[in-house]
């Protein structure tokens, strides 16, 4: 069964995607304000402005939902390794994969919409 | 500080004859300068309790036999000085996460049925040389080093029993497996990564291990098997990743010509068998 190595990988690779937009939300966030590479100078990233503009870009878009994807997928797998270590029956292991799955399906779905109609509202204004 | 002349033996009996569940006996045993736990356990059968009942072979921490808990943590019997535990009382009980058998005997099955599905010996193709050696399988000293330290390992179980992971989850091979596993895949001369991944991808693999590290810190041979398991990890991750460097099993060496003994050095005696 190669299951296990696979999204263990995979858990791994989404830590380093988040480390990095986390760097990134960091850098434009909260280090623009003495940097200025960002944001215009004198503003502050969350500025109306520079929200809208941050908002009408298809690379930040992007970011918003692979750093959704990669953080729901890290951290329900890491909740999933919580809960198996209680040892429950077979049955409830699958369960717990399915019920853990269709959750992070159903979070990803929303907030993608979000992202991409905040990204559509965002281009009327 | 006065010297000690007798020592309190608390031992968890249990005998499935007789019994529902463990519970703990205590035993006052005399006390000798240099007396390990082993003996003091001989001494209680001697004198108290002859129907105790443990492993215990070579005495001198090789055959690893004598894996128990003595004050609470893992450790081996004969390699225990009584005077190094700081009291006069000597609690003894068998290693946990195993069934018991009788009184300090864990059942060490499960831990040996997982070694055996990670295939802990050389796999190579040449069947043939293995059989009916004709040279040596070369090895550098640094090859040595990728894997000598996991080659100390006696199976006494000290590992498991400080496992935490193997404590609550029953599929987990745990530390001794994987450390053998990853001893073989280490050593140059073995070319059986590709049948060991079988089992080691999945979920009898080294991914429940979340580095607690009591493994390391139990084991009476100096072995470091979570170091073993992180290696491993990486090895797989790069194998699923087909970014590990694929390596042959050294072929086997002929002897040089006209290079010769060198002076001093006996010969091996004659075999026997």
């Amino acid at each position: 069964m190669i299951r296990d190595a696979k999204l263990w990988t995979w858990h791994v690779l989404a830590g380093i995607v988040i480390l990095v937009f986390l760097a990134l939300h960091m850098a434009i966030m909260h280090l623009d304000v003495l940097l200025g590479w960002f944001n215009a100078p004198g503003t502050h990233p969350i500025d109306w402005a520079n929200v809208v503009a941050r908002g009408k870009s298809v690379f930040f878009t992007v970011t918003y939902i692979v750093l959704l994807g990669a953080a729901l997928f890290h951290g329900l797998y890491g909740l999933r390794n919580i809960l198996l270590e209680l040892n429950p029956p077979a049955w409830l292991k699958r369960a717990t994969g399915v019920i853990l799955l269709l959750a992070g399906l159903g979070f990803f779905i929303l907030g993608t919409w979000v992202a991409v109609a905040s990204h559509t509202l965002a281009g009327s204004v | 500080m006065t010297a000690m002349k007798e020592v309190t033996y608390r031992l968890r009996r249990f005998d499935p004859a007789h019994d529902e569940a463990p519970h703990w006996e205590e035993y006052r045993v005399p006390f000798t300068e240099g007396m390990t736990v082993l003996d003091g356990l001989w001494k209680v059968k001697e004198l108290h309790a002859p129907g105790l009942a443990w492993r215990s072979s070579c005495r001198m921490g090789v055959c690893g036999s004598c894996g128990m808990m003595i004050n609470g943590k893992p450790g081996l019997a004969c390699n225990t000085q009584i005077s190094e535990l700081g009291g006069s009382v000597v609690a003894v009980a068998p290693l946990p996460n195993f069934a018991i058998i009788r009184d300090l005997v864990p059942d060490l099955g499960p831990m040996f049925d997982a070694h055996r599905a990670l295939l802990p010996y050389l796999l190579r193709d040449d069947t043939e040389e293995q059989e009916r050696p004709t040279a040596e399988y070369w090895q550098s000293p640094e090859e040595l080093e990728h894997y000598l330290q996991f080659s100390y390992c006696i199976k006494c179980g000290c590992c498991m029993a400080g496992c935490p992971t193997y404590a609550t989850d029953p599929v987990y091979s745990g530390p001794m497996p994987l450390t053998q596993s990853h001893r073989y895949n280490a050593d140059g001369r073995d070319g059986g990564f590709a049948a060991r991944k079988v089992v080691l991808f999945g979920e009898r693999g080294p991914w429940r291990c979340h580095y607690a590290g009591e493994c390391s810190r139990v084991c009476p041979k100096g072995v470091d098997p979570a170091k073993a398991i992180q290696i491993m990890k990486r090895e797989l991750v790069f194998s699923y990743l087909r970014l590990r460097k694929q390596k042959c099993p050294s072929a086997a060496t002929k002897r040089l010509e006209g290079v010769g003994r060198r002076e001093g050095i006996p010969e091996a005696p004659v075999r026997t068998v």
